[in-house]
């Protein structure tokens, strides 16, 4: 992003929000909902229009886990740890995406093509287990499904 | 904590019974009454954040069991500070923060020292109960001249609020939370590309091995191993009445002449007093404020620069005020350029074989050494090493020197004998008063008639005084903790915008609260208390001195007389001066 666009970005959402109590949080969750992250030079040009300290920024930004530091991914896969899907194997299906992308949960690819995180339930208890990509619902998972699921990811 | 009421509470605490103003906490009136709750978070000279638990105690008749460093004390309380079961809670609660710690104490720098060390002692633990689980985090020597190790800090969160609220610079913070919490530069970068001033006031008031200096004791004694080297040392002056507290010496006791011996006796060939640097130091900055003072060349306010931290905070948050700086180098950095050079020419000594050990109060001065190519003004490096009071007195136990027996030692004179002036450098307002003593002497050709300039003296964060030179009033400043200075400095801007007198002549700024006596590589423990001790043994030191001012020096007028010339001379320009230049970093 051009140096003139992200500074006139950030005054928009800082203009929407700033008379408004906690508006840091608010701020930074619609930075986060255009860009999908909230990147370094975002909180640093915050912190000047906002007179608010970076390391207070970061104390928000990581004590949040909504919160994102990196781009995301081309492609999330979030397994469902809720109780039933936790209990019909989300952690072996967990353990399969790790082997064969090389990346623990918590982590993305070094390509930026994916990366493993966790929801707790997101609802569809009948269907358990389900792995959620990029919010597209996968019913009744198994290990064995994994590669195949994996190589729907295209390019 | 400012209370403005005058009203008192009566309580008991352990069946005595208090009667205090009313806001004072439970644990401050226990030690009035010289009741010992344990504490770990708190520190005397920050409020408390409550985040060890440690100080529990117990309200009886309720089941309440508070935090004694946050609650305040109220009628009728009747609280119980130890028992069996408290006792017990509190085991638990160091276990708890034990079973996050690494077990490595016997290679740890606070071995010793360690806040938690010595609660574990004191609570008998001889075994890990709980599980083990250390962080695995990196260590960040990316300073050198603080290292943070956050595997080994308890998340107390004293360092953030010295950092944040004290010093006002925002390098430090933590980052996620509860178990997971650790200490970090915002955004979880490298120490030495944030904010960070290398004050050290972090390692100061960490009670554990997490935040500690950059440890070269090593590489002193590599030095003095080298049998081709001349080396040179020199001591600031707020180690002499602070080193002593390693030793078991009272706050505020005056070693000077100790120290010469010890250094001597761990195979220093010359020792030199950075207070005679002090003394140069004002002919320098002296004569720049005449200069700008009576004939109108440069800007008013004349601004001190020899603490390193407050430089690097000025380059970072501050360069407006780079031209009402005071070019003239810190006196160590002067006794530095004048060895490589004035001294070596004497001594007919090579200065590529000569080294020069610079003992400091001070974090930042590792990092001031090199700071820019003026640094270099002999052709070499001219302090080549700079050790805190903390090294040199580890150093002084591994020599074996016994102290208490050492008789007193000399200085080398020829950059070591000092006035009074040279020596209340050490203090918060010293630099000031050192310099009104010589400016009044060059402006009037008299003695300024009163030598001590109380307004300058004590612990209030900004000081102001005013006295008249000429028929002119001199309005003068002082302010120490990084976190005071912004105050002033506005007070500067606005004058300027307004286009009035300036709001001030001459300030005098500090990064550590109490100036260098409270310095970041000063002994563990500072307190309000010990930086007034600390400070009357340099004030006592001042008044026992055969001169108190700084252009009576005999040594400083033979170094003019036969190798400067005059202050401010092309020659001392080139040595004994530097500049600034704006370094732009990320806002706080």
């Amino acid at each position: 992003m051009a140096e003139k666009d992200l500074s006139a970005d950030v005054a928009l959402a800082v203009r929407k929000w700033q008379k408004k109590r906690g508006a840091l949080i608010m701020v930074l969750h619609e930075i986060q909902g255009r860009l999908g992250y909230v990147p370094r030079e975002i909180a640093l040009e915050l912190s000047k229009q906002m007179n608010v300290p970076l390391a207070r920024i970061y104390e928000v930004l990581t004590f949040y886990n909504f919160f994102e530091l990196e781009p995301p991914a081309k492609y999330v896969i979030s397994g469902c740890m809720g109780t039933a899907c936790y209990l019909k194997g989300t952690p072996q299906i967990m353990q399969e995406f790790s082997r064969l992308l090389g990346i623990e949960v918590g982590q993305t690819t070094p390509d930026g093509r994916f990366s493993l995180t966790t929801v707790r339930c997101v609802g569809c208890c009948g269907q358990a287990p389900v792995v959620l990509i990029n919010g597209e619902v996968h019913s009744k998972v198994s290990p064995q499904d994994v590669p195949h699921l994996l190589a729907q990811c295209k390019d | 904590m400012a209370r403005t009421t005058s009203k008192t509470v009566r309580a008991k605490l352990n069946g005595i019974e208090v009667v205090v103003p009313e806001g004072t906490t439970i644990l401050e009136a226990a030690e009035k009454v010289h009741l010992k709750i344990p504490t770990l978070c708190k520190h005397p000279d920050l409020p408390p954040t409550a985040a060890c638990g440690i100080c529990i105690v117990r309200v009886k008749g309720t089941n309440q069991m508070p935090r004694a460093c946050c609650t305040p004390l109220e009628e009728g309380m009747e609280i119980q500070t130890h028992d069996p079961e408290i006792v017990e809670i509190r085991r638990k609660v160091l276990e708890l923060i034990l079973s996050k710690h690494p077990n490595e104490c016997l290679t740890c720098g606070r071995n010793g020292t360690c806040e938690l060390q010595s609660l574990a002692s004191d609570f008998g633990i001889r075994q890990q109960s709980l599980p083990s689980i250390v962080p695995d985090l990196p260590k960040d020597e990316s300073t050198r001249t603080i290292v943070l190790e956050p595997r080994k800090c308890i998340a107390c969160g004293r360092c953030l609020t010295v950092c944040q609220e004290l010093q006002n610079v925002w390098a430090l913070s933590f980052l996620e939370r509860g178990i997971d919490t650790r200490m970090a530069p915002a955004g979880d970068i490298l120490l030495a590309d944030s904010p960070c001033i290398s004050c050290g006031q972090c390692s100061a008031h960490c009670p554990t091995g997490a935040i500690f200096e950059y440890d070269e004791t090593e590489k002193a004694w590599e030095l003095l191993r080298d049998p081709d080297l001349h080396c040179v040392v020199q001591i600031a002056p707020a180690v002499r009445v602070a080193i002593g507290e390693a030793f078991g010496y009272p706050p505020g006791t005056n070693l000077t002449g100790k120290l010469y011996a010890a250094l001597r006796y761990m195979g220093f060939d010359t020792v030199f007093d950075t207070n005679f640097g002090a003394d140069v130091t004002i002919m320098e900055e002296g004569t720049e404020f005449v200069k700008r003072f009576q004939d109108n060349q440069g800007e008013l306010p004349l601004i001190t620069s020899c603490c390193p931290a407050w430089v690097d905070f000025m380059e970072k948050y501050h360069s407006d005020m780079i031209e009402h700086f005071s070019s003239t180098k810190s006196p160590h950095e002067i006794v530095g350029v004048l060895t490589k050079t004035y001294y070596c020419d004497r001594k007919g000594l090579d200065p590529s074989k000569v080294r020069v050990v610079s003992i400091m109060p001070c974090t930042a001065k590792k990092y001031e050494i090199q700071r820019s190519d003026d640094m270099f003004a002999s052709g070499y490096q001219d302090v080549d090493l700079s050790l805190t009071t903390r090294e040199l007195a580890r150093m002084i136990k591994q020599a074996g020197i016994d102290f208490a027996s050492l008789p007193e030692g000399e200085c080398d004179p020829m950059l070591g004998l000092y006035t009074g002036a040279g020596t209340i450098f050490g203090t918060s307002g010293g630099v000031l008063e050192a310099a009104i003593r010589t400016a009044h002497k060059l402006l009037t050709g008299e003695e300024f008639d009163s030598l001590e300039f109380q307004p300058a003296r004590g612990l209030e964060g900004v000081k102001e005084g005013r006295l008249t030179i000429l028929g002119r009033e001199v309005r003068v400043a002082v302010a120490h903790g990084m976190g005071h200075v912004e105050d002033v400095l506005d007070r500067v801007r606005a004058a300027k915008e307004n286009g009035d007198e300036p709001a001030y002549h001459m300030i005098e700024v500090m990064a550590c609260p109490g100036g260098c006596i409270g310095g970041g590589g000063q002994p563990y423990g500072i307190t309000d208390a010990l930086r007034l001790q600390r400070a009357k043994g340099l004030y006592t030191d001042d008044r026992e001195r055969e001169f108190r001012r700084s252009h009576e020096n005999p040594y400083v007028q033979g170094l003019y007389s036969t190798f400067l010339g005059k202050p401010l001379s092309e020659k001392a320009h080139r040595l004994l001066h530097n500049s600034y230049k704006p370094k732009p970093t990320y806002r706080r």
